[in-house]
């Protein structure tokens, strides 16, 4: 048995040590919000968190995730309401949605590490996150959007 | 005549090996009961406890998911496989029956207790130069833990090499007997990391080469780099191929917490060093190492041009992110720059910058794929913090186009040769263990 915390709840799966975290996430636990692309860490789309910093669940082996606090869409905020899941929302971001719950996991640890993202750090560590509907533009600007407003947050919090 | 002389080749022969087992004989000591091993300060068992984590006892003397200090790990050399035993009192098949003489003896020596010479993969060449209030103080420290019965697994070692006199000979030729001899031009923080470095942590036993019969090269040679285990242990001289000069902050940063903005995170054999070894030992003793190897590596002189040396690396962090026409920066960007890529001036601790990492400008590619190919553990390099491996998820061809597409833009050193055979070798060792 391996333990680890999901989305804040303690979870343990019974899984050889080399099953894909995704596997586990999708179909033991059920959640069905990150999502299956390529499955060689290439596309971006089942971008999870792992303490706190965006990985692709794909590549990583439940046994490495052992005692850690995985974060999945469902649970980036209790109420779907992260300024970049608001940010989506308002700038109408994605278009089919597949790859979006991956990109927005990535943008927030793109936005903790660059509170303030120039388009090259957007270009650079959005660059592993593909979207085949090319909704570059408009995820670009939801960041920035998002941005702002967690430095307003800060500002006046 | 002919028969004379083949007599006297048998008797110089005889002369020989008579003289050689004079040599190599050294007495059994008596075996103790083991209650009467004695009753140990508690003050002095917890110093022998930090001392055992500086010496790093259990990785050698632990197979993974065994209890520790059982022994049983396997060491393949290339005179045959070794197997470590089992320190922990246990009367029959522990140290149980060693008295505090033989135990010193076989640091001091490398002589185990029946008389028997040690292999010289127990760093004994190292230890020789542990102070006997030290040694007393490991003594009680193993002599408390609880006896656990493990039988040692046979070596593999074949004759005439498992004849244990043959290692007399070894020792004449390699082995350095003795206390370690403070140099008092010295301060007492360098000694006392030169102490622990060249003794009990036995830091060269993976940073210096070894010649054709497993003993350290010559003086020049000494910790300036080997592979060990799979992995390419830096120089620690100042042939050291980092972009940035280890400084005695830098070296401090990095065996303290197992990585630094500046040059990168722990992994391999390294990280166990750190987290598992030098994490147990105080303050002052990880800051007399830095004294000692910042001392060797001449940081110092080296400091000067680090402003100009890590402009230039922050300048290639967003290499790989426009629209360049190469296999190599496509995998970069896909796979590599989400959590390796910096902006600004300093790069960030928990983006490892790979501008400024050993790993890409050692002459050798082995560390480089060793993480790509396997990551780099929740564990290891900075606790808490996850690089999955991409074994499966790249193909030999992608990790050789991405390294050379790296050393190529973020190095000023030659391009690897032999890229693909060497992938293709590390894939099959670890395919194999």
């Amino acid at each position: 048995m391996i333990a680890f915390q999901l989305n804040g709840r303690a979870i343990s799966v019974d899984a050889t040590d080399d099953t894909p975290l995704l596997w586990v996430i999708r179909d033991i636990a059920g959640l069905k919000g990150t999502k299956f692309g390529c499955g060689i860490g290439m596309c971006g789309a089942c971008t999870v968190h792992i303490d706190g910093r965006a990985i692709r669940a794909c590549i990583t082996s439940v046994s490495a995730v052992a005692d850690a606090a995985i974060t999945t869409i469902e649970g980036l905020d209790p109420n779907g309401q992260h300024p970049l899941q608001k940010a989506w929302v308002k700038t109408q971001a994605p278009q089919c949605g597949y790859c979006q719950s991956g990109q927005i996991m990535q943008a927030a640890t793109l936005l903790k590490d660059f509170p303030n993202p120039t388009d090259a750090d957007i270009n650079a560590i959005m660059g592993g996150n593909l979207c085949r509907c090319m909704a570059y533009a408009r995820i670009r600007r939801a960041i920035k959007m998002a941005a702002e407003e967690l430095g307003t947050a800060k500002t006046h919090g | 005549m002919f028969k004379r002389i083949l007599i006297g080749i048998a008797i110089l022969v005889a002369v020989a090996t008579i003289g050689l087992f004079a040599l190599a004989w050294r007495p059994a000591i008596k075996p103790i009961d083991p209650r009467s091993a004695g009753i140990f300060p508690q003050a002095l068992i917890a110093q022998g406890e930090m001392l055992a984590f500086a010496g790093n006892c259990a990785s050698c003397h632990t197979t993974p998911g065994a209890q520790t200090f059982t022994g049983g790990l396997a060491f393949p050399t290339p005179f045959g496989t070794v197997y470590s035993t089992n320190i922990t009192p246990d009367p029959e098949t522990g140290i149980g029956r060693w008295s505090e003489e033989a135990f010193t003896r076989a640091l001091h020596e490398g002589v185990a207790r029946d008389g028997s010479h040690l292999y010289p993969v127990f760093p004994f060449d190292h230890f020789t130069k542990i102070r006997d209030d030290d040694v007393k103080a490991l003594y009680a420290y193993f002599m408390t833990r609880e006896a656990l019965k493990a039988t040692a697994q046979r070596n593999t070692v074949p004759f005439p090499l498992n004849i244990r006199a043959v290692q007399a000979g070894w020792k004449l030729l390699f082995f350095h007997e003795g206390v370690y001899q403070p140099d008092t031009a010295r301060s007492d923080a360098w000694n006392r990391g030169a102490y622990l470095a060249e003794g009990l942590a036995h830091c060269a036993a993976c940073h210096t080469p070894r010649n054709a019969l497993g003993a350290s090269k010559s003086e020049a040679d000494d910790y300036s780099g080997a592979m060990i285990n799979g992995w390419f242990a830096p120089a620690l001289t100042s042939a050291n191929t980092a972009p940035l000069p280890w400084t005695q902050d830098e070296l401090y940063l990095y065996l303290r917490n197992g990585a630094t903005a500046l040059h990168g995170v722990a992994a391999g054999s390294m990280s166990e060093v750190v987290h598992d070894s030098l994490s147990r030992l105080p303050d002052a003793d990880v800051q007399a190492i830095t004294v000692y190897f910042s001392d060797m590596n001449q940081s110092a002189t080296l400091a000067a041009r680090s402003g100009e040396t890590l402009a230039k690396a922050m300048q290639t962090s967003g290499l790989g992110a426009t629209q360049e026409l190469d296999a190599g920066a496509a995998v970069y960007l896909t796979a590599c720059a989400a959590c390796h890529y910096n902006s600004g001036s300093m790069p960030a601790m928990i983006r490892p910058e790979l501008a400024l990492n050993s790993a890409l400008t050692a002459a050798d590619p082995t560390n480089l794929i060793q993480v790509v190919l396997h990551g780099v553990s929740r564990k290891d390099g900075i606790p808490g913090v996850l690089m999955p491996g991409f074994a499966r998820a790249l193909s030999d061809a992608d990790i050789a186009n991405l390294s050379a597409y790296l050393r190529r833009t973020r190095t000023d050193r030659p391009a690897w040769k032999d890229l693909d055979a060497t992938i293709a070798a590390i894939r099959k060792e670890a395919d194999a263990s």
